[in-house]
């Protein structure tokens, strides 16, 4: 392996929401995502997933621990994590276009530029007819590629938070083929690290190079599941004896790490 | 035609019950024979507005140009009160209560008070405009702001964004249909409120003109003014629906859910 930094690297982190109640979410995770590897965190709801993520984001500062991305300590840092959030966060006053560049126009790029970096993406995402239309026209899939393009167009790691939850189970697995498809689109070297956050063991094992698997509440990481299979993975890889295996192997970790 | 009709299905019932008060109205007065000074008829009302058509534009005109400045004075200083008041939590406690009060005090006791100050000119009259109209449109542009989603401001704020940038890219569009209602109830007042002001003491105005008007007991007249008083009203409250429309085009989409 090359001396370059992991896209992300958690160590040792823990944090605990004060206030009325007092709630320990994470205790000790860590967790580390190569530069151009997929990773899954999956875990029961509740369990501290999405507050990791906030931490990446640099949205929560750790109660102790440390979060890295590209090698610098995140340390409350925004701006350097492509962050999906859990709820619809698109904007209901901005063209789609204009959610898409959000991320471009907070750095400063102007208007015009942004949007030719934005089109070609765009057009690959299928949304190359609406980049004029607002989201409340838009199908609900046609919102999570929108989301997911404005994702991808702002910098660093992706990490996304349960970008399939709201969608129908058809739609969801149609998602995510077509996700594993415009990730890998990419040359090998040239791929985004993707740190995505699921509750679907089938999402996470059918996306993933890697999937963590998160206890219940305050949520560690109990298990670490490479998964060896060859890529462009298919619907069908899904009923084969060796995926089940592997979704057995999850099943056992996320049982060990409840009560 | 077919907008006609929706026109007719909407505002149908609306349009026939006002058109049998009125033949009501018109029917009790001749019956009762009740003196013009009192109570006129429809007709005599549409005779008065008819001897009155040569000096009411120039009276309109004024009360009209009282009531727009007004709420323009309204609007930008209850949205900078708004976004003060939303950023800064210290003066929201300190304000809030105060901004209640406020609406306490009586406008009669409040438009003698500016005019004392401000003198006879279109002036005063804007500014107790701005004074009604400043409350609706502060506190619900308040409230609009506040009510922003935080995972929209999160995502603004994961992407490097500020709290200007916050404000520009969420919170200011999120409050903009609660500022949209303020605005409406404001504008409703705001013609009501240019009168006051006139009644107080004027050289123009449809205030002035129902001043004249009851001192030579023309109750017919006064009725006329009245009713352009209300028509008025009506028109400034469509014209901020339709800016609404203009400023929030995304509300008003095929598909929208709301
Ligand atoms: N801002 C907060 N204040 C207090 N408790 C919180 C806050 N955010 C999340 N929690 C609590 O922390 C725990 C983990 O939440 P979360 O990270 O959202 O879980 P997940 O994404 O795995 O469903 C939950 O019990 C949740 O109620
Ligand atoms: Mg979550």
């Amino acid at each position: 392996m090359s001396t370059s930094p992991a896209a992300i690297s958690v160590s040792g982190l823990t944090h605990t929401f004060e206030g009325e109640h007092t709630v320990a979410a994470l205790r000790d995770v860590t967790l580390e995502v190569p530069r151009g590897a997929f990773a899954s965190l999956i875990g029961r709801s509740g369990c501290g997933k999405s507050t990791l993520l906030r931490v990446l984001a640099g949205l929560v500062t750790p109660t102790s621990g440390e979060a890295r991305i590209d090698g610098k300590a995140v340390g409350g840092r925004l701006g350097h994590a492509a962050y999906m959030p859990q709820q619809d966060t698109l904007l209901p006053w901005r063209r789609a276009m204009g959610n898409a560049v959000l991320a471009l126009e907070l750095q400063g790029m102007p208007r015009d530029e942004c949007e030719r970096l934005a089109r070609p993406l765009l057009e690959r995402f299928g949304l190359g007819e609406f980049v004029r239309a607002w989201p409340s026209e838009l199908s609900g899939g046609m919102r999570q590629r929108l989301a997911l393009a404005r994702t991808f167009l702002a910098r660093g790691p992706l990490i996304l938070d349960e970008p399939f939850g709201a969608l129908d189970a058809l739609t969801r697995q149609e998602m995510q083929l077509w996700l594993q498809e415009v990730w890998s689109a990419a040359p090998v070297e040239e791929r985004r690290a993707v740190l995505l956050v699921t509750h679907d063991i089938d999402e996470a094992l059918l996306l993933s190079d890697v999937v963590h698997v998160m206890s219940d509440r305050p949520g560690r990481i109990v298990a670490r599941i490479e998964v060896p299979l060859a890529r462009p993975r298919t619907i069908a890889d899904v009923t084969t004896g060796e995926f089940a295996a592997l979704k057995a192997a999850v099943l056992r970790a996320l049982g060990r790490g409840t009560g | 035609m077919r907008l006609s009709g929706q026109v007719l299905r909407s505002h149908g019932p609306a349009i026939g019950l006002l058109a049998a008060l009125v033949l009501a109205w018109e029917l009790v007065v001749r019956a009762l024979e009740v003196p013009v000074y009192l109570v006129p008829a429809p007709t005599r009302i549409a005779r008065a507005a008819y001897e009155v058509r040569a000096v009411l534009p120039a009276h309109v005109r004024t009360t009209l140009t009282e009531a727009l400045a007004g709420l323009a004075v309204a609007a930008v200083s209850g949205v900078a009160l708004a976004a003060l008041m939303a950023s800064v939590p210290f003066l929201r406690r300190g304000l809030y209560p105060l901004l209640v009060l406020s609406q306490n005090v009586p406008l009669v006791v409040i438009a003698p008070l500016i005019v004392i100050w401000f003198g006879f000119g279109i002036l005063p009259k804007v500014l107790v405009v701005a004074v009604v109209g400043f409350f609706p449109i502060a506190v619900n542009t308040v409230e609009g702001l506040l009510a922003a989603d935080g995972g929209m401001i999160d995502l603004v704020r994961s992407m490097g964004g500020g709290r200007w940038q916050v404000l520009r890219l969420v919170r200011l569009p999120a409050a903009l249909p609660a500022f949209f209602s303020g605005l409406k109830i404001s504008a409703t007042y705001a013609v009501l409120g240019a009168v006051i002001g006139e009644w107080v003491g004027a050289s123009s105005g449809l205030g002035l003109f129902i001043t004249r008007a009851q001192a030579s007991f023309r109750t017919d007249r006064v009725f006329v003014a009245v009713l352009i008083i209300a028509g008025i009203s009506i028109a400034l409250f469509a014209l901020a629906e339709l800016l609404a429309r203009v400023v929030m085009p995304w509300r008003y989409t095929r598909a929208s859910t709301e």
